[in-house]
């Protein structure tokens, strides 16, 4: 019989409080739990504080799947307040004509390496693969960071508001993600994403098996790929079992209550078992999709979204039965022999699906820019496919779908009321070639401002003559 | 001179000559983006009879010719697909596949990539149902390449090998200093030398190292006489100062590539009658050499009197139907809407000396055509008919099939 790992974990946690609570309560030597510390590299960013908001008049998709036409936005303490028509603006609020604008919720990428892979692309500034193993569960891509990323700025001039940094997919196990607020800052720290989970990237397919197999090292094919992976989940259920051993003896006061070594690749994984980290697992066809769907049952874990999946259509069904999204491309494809198959309805498809998930992901310094426009893309094909496709429901593939993938649906990623004020004011219909992004809302904090031009926002751009006149 | 005979025979041919034998089709009531001094022709009536478009006008005589009915909408030249590797490149990542760089570890001009196009790839179907008829196909170089990667052509994508128009293709910047010895000084010194040796075939003594083959030297000669448009892709704003002092003194026909900073120095660009071709969405200092990356190059070049025309960032070829999506960004970013389908129309036909052919709409030119949904720059638009080379292509291609396979599936629910 296999144990839930999900159980497991829970047990974990019963059997802590439990020894905190014994512990005090007790006179003779206590037996001392240890453990790690949780949150080291804590979230620094606080939003400033912002007026009341008023946008007025405007057509809002909400990322709920409603269009309102003619609409108000209320933000009140960067959060918002209500969306509909002549709504009243408190005192001192800030008022803004949206008429024939369209407000959006903020766009969210899944798939970024900006800070990662950040220009100017020198060799210095490669750190978004740790491609000396193929497995590195215990490197985390926030530590790779560099806020001064120009490509952050020209992101929010594209309506980014949040987005999820990750390794490469040179590894079985590349390390963890991080998913940021694109707001200025001198440190990650102060852009990271306040209780947003961590994500995990895996990535199947060609690139493990070429990097690795390549140098003669495991894995060479997509079988050593499926058996690397597993001999590392069934580690950290070992693990987890270890853990839980050790809770269970300071619980019950026994003496001999020794802690586990501290593993970093083994906590992450276990933090994947525990649901505390999400997985974004790097994989173009259909049936290692598949594959990948099974091992994450045999071990107990959830699969939060496929990026790239060109062959996702072909198992749209296989995906949105199991709760994975397809972080997809509009158009991308043929650039290596596991993505020959990509098809422009890919996205469609995938929504198509009942409980499907449809994100578009950029995976590009310059796709980031304009998610709107690929968005736009595959709602025309899907519609020439012969699937419904109005724009609320598209925006729901950069908005609301992709924070559901990064686990902050909660939190951001529609115009509900009470949810962080990330917003866009657009100057026309977002699904135009022509769309810009007037006016970039964080956390109701008017973060980009098309009519007031700024120096630019990476120290690496200032002071230098080429950039003289450019923005950003 | 024999090659040169070869050339005349194929620009021959892209005016007058082949193309599949079609029927006469009527195009009714569209919106006619001529490219030529006539403009816009809006409610107009293109007629092609054996592939050539023979009358342009109101309410014309359909006679026996297949109607179809444009409802208005935007008819345009078909469009160029940019520099780009289509037709030598199948897959990434797979040598086998993959015939875009010579990497011979020598200078060799007369590395002409088209011998290995293959118009059977699947990506040249893909390109044209998204409205691309032409494209110029460059080589590229590598490490074990060189700087001067090669002669390319433009070709349509009308089914056949045929070549239309001769390109040199020379890269140059800090991403190739690993070609030139270290430096990009090093590259203009082995332009230099190239460039002699061609113009000097017998000045060498004994033992003399050479940097070209007697071949390469012919054919380098035959640009330098100006057989075809030597493309520098070039960044920075210093060395595209260079290009254009060496184009003076060497008198070069060229045109620029990638551009990044070119925006700096349009007035020089446009004083030199100099074309670029760009990637509009570049706006990122990739590289030390492309630091004033912005948006509004396009906007800028044109407005200095540039010649603008548009490619990708890479030759790479899956995706070449995107090139309307960059054009329509310059446009969001300054551009006029006319020099921006221009530049991915009749500006780099002329740039190429193959604007005889295609880039516009005119009586008497073989029909290169796309029907649009809506306007051609915009991201919701599609390609409805594509024309190239007078023939009403296909509307399908192997991404349609797959579609269609897998679509039914997931409206049964049985996509797994």
């Amino acid at each position: 019989m296999r144990m839930s790992l999900r159980k497991l974990a829970s047990a974990v946690s019963a059997a802590a409080l439990t020894a905190g609570c014994a512990a005090q309560s007790k006179t003779e030597e206590p037996v001392e739990r240890i453990a790690p510390v949780t949150n080291p590299y804590p979230s620094t960013y606080k939003p400033a504080a912002s007026p009341p908001t008023l946008l007025r008049n405007a057509t809002v998709l909400t990322g709920t799947g409603e269009r309102l036409d003619g609409a108000d936005v209320l933000i009140v303490e960067g959060r918002i307040s209500g969306v509909g028509r002549g709504l009243t603006a408190p005192q001192g609020a800030r008022e803004v004509d949206a008429s024939g604008k369209w407000v959006t919720p903020g766009l969210i990428d899944v798939h970024s390496h900006l800070g990662v892979y950040p220009t100017p692309q020198v060799r210095a500034h490669s750190d978004g693969n740790e491609a000396t193993n193929p497995v590195t569960a215990n490197v985390w891509a926030e530590h790779a960071v560099w806020p001064q990323d120009p490509g952050f700025t020209a992101a929010l001039e594209g309506g980014i508001t949040s987005l999820q940094i990750l390794p490469g997919s040179a590894n079985l196990m590349g390390g963890r993600a991080v998913t940021l607020k694109n707001v200025p800052a001198v440190t990650y720290q102060g852009m990271k994403f306040p209780g947003a989970p961590q994500g995990f990237k895996m990535a199947c397919g060609e690139n493990p098996k070429r990097v690795y197999g390549g140098r003669d090292q495991f894995p060479g094919t997509r079988m050593g790929n499926i058996a690397g992976d597993r001999a590392q989940w069934a580690e950290a259920q070992e693990y987890l079992r270890d853990l839980a051993e050790y809770e269970r003896k300071v619980a019950a006061k026994e003496k001999d209550a020794k802690p586990v070594k501290r593993d970093l690749r083994l906590d992450t994984l276990a933090g994947v078992l525990k649901g505390e980290i999400l997985v974004h697992q790097h994989c173009y066809r259909a049936d290692e999709m598949a594959i990948i769907i099974d091992m994450a049952k045999e071990f107990g874990y959830r699969v939060s979204a496929f990026h790239h999946g060109t062959e996702a259509y072909k198992v749209s069904n296989l995906l949105a039965e199991n709760g994975v999204c397809g972080a997809l491309w509009a158009d991308w494809w043929g650039f290596k022999m596991e993505s020959y198959d990509g098809i422009q309805e890919n996205l469609a498809i995938v929504d198509a699906a009942p409980n499907g998930c449809a994100i578009v992901h950029s995976d590009s310094s310059e796709g980031i820019q304009r998610l709107n426009q690929e968005a736009a893309k595959a709602m025309v094909h899907g519609r020439r496919a012969g699937f419904d496709i109005p724009p609320e429901r598209a925006i729901k593939w950069v908005t609301s779908n992709p924070a559901r993938a990064l686990g902050i649906l909660e939190k951001t990623g529609t115009l509900e009321a009470g949810k962080q004020a990330d917003v866009v004011v657009w100057n026309r219909d977002p699904f135009s070639v022509y769309a810009l992004a007037e006016l970039v809302l964080i956390d109701g904090v008017v973060q980009y401002d098309r009519s007031k031009p700024t120096p630019p926002r990476s120290d690496f751009i200032l002071g230098q003559p080429a950039a003289a006149g450019v923005s950003p | 001179m024999k090659r040169l005979h070869l050339i005349g025979f194929a620009l021959a041919s892209l005016c007058a000559v082949g193309g599949a034998h079609a029927a006469s089709v009527l195009i009714r009531n569209a919106t006619v983006h001529t490219q030529t001094s006539a403009g816009v022709l809006k409610g107009t009536d293109v007629l092609i009879e054996d592939g050539v478009i023979s009358a342009i006008g109101a309410s014309l005589a359909a006679g026996d010719a297949q109607v179809i009915d444009a409802k208005g909408q935007p008819l345009t030249p078909g469009l160029f697909g940019g520099l780009s590797n289509l037709g030598v490149h199948e897959i990434g990542l797979d040598p086998g596949t993959e015939d875009g760089t010579l990497r011979m570890n020598s200078m060799r001009p007369e590395f002409d990539v088209t011998k290995a196009y293959n118009p059977d790839s699947v990506i040249v179907g893909v390109n044209r149902v998204g409205g691309i008829t032409f494209t110029a196909l460059v080589p590229v170089p590598d490490a074990g390449g060189s700087i001067i990667a090669g002669e390319g052509a433009i070709m349509q994508l009308d089914g056949t090998s045929r070549t239309h128009s001769r390109i040199l293709f020379v890269q140059l910047g800090g991403a190739v200093n690993e070609l030139s010895g270290g430096s990009r000084a090093g590259q203009f010194m082995l332009l230099r030398q190239a460039i002699f040796e061609a113009r000097n075939p017998n000045a060498f003594a004994e033992g003399d190292e050479r940097l070209l083959t007697p071949f390469g030297r012919q054919v380098l000669k035959e640009f330098l006489d100006g057989a075809g448009v030597i493309v520098f892709d070039v960044d920075r704003a210093a060395d595209i100062r260079q290009v254009l002092d060496l184009a003076r003194r060497e008198k070069l026909r060229i045109a620029l590539a990638g551009a990044a900073e070119a925006w700096r120095v349009a007035p020089e660009l446009a004083s030199a009658k100099v074309p670029v071709l760009i990637d509009a969405l570049e706006n990122l200092p990739y590289s030390f050499d492309s630091i004033g990356a912005t948006l509004e190059n396009a906007a800028r070049l044109e407005k200095a009197g540039v010649r603008v025309a548009f490619t990708m960032d890479s030759v790479e070829p899956h995706n070449l139907r995107k090139l309307r999506q960059v054009a329509g960004n310059a446009v969001a970013h300054g551009m006029s809407w006319d020099a921006a389908l221009a530049g991915i129309t009749r500006v780099p036909a002329e740039i190429f000396g193959v604007d005889k052919g295609v880039g516009t709409i005119e009586r008497g030119r073989r029909a290169d055509l796309v029907l649009w949904s809506g306007d051609p720059l915009e991201v919701t638009s599609l390609a409805e008919r594509v024309f190239v080379d007078g023939a009403l292509q296909s509307d399908r291609s192997r991404q349609m099939d797959l579609r269609d396979r897998y679509v039914e599936r997931v409206r049964a629910g049985n996509a797994r």
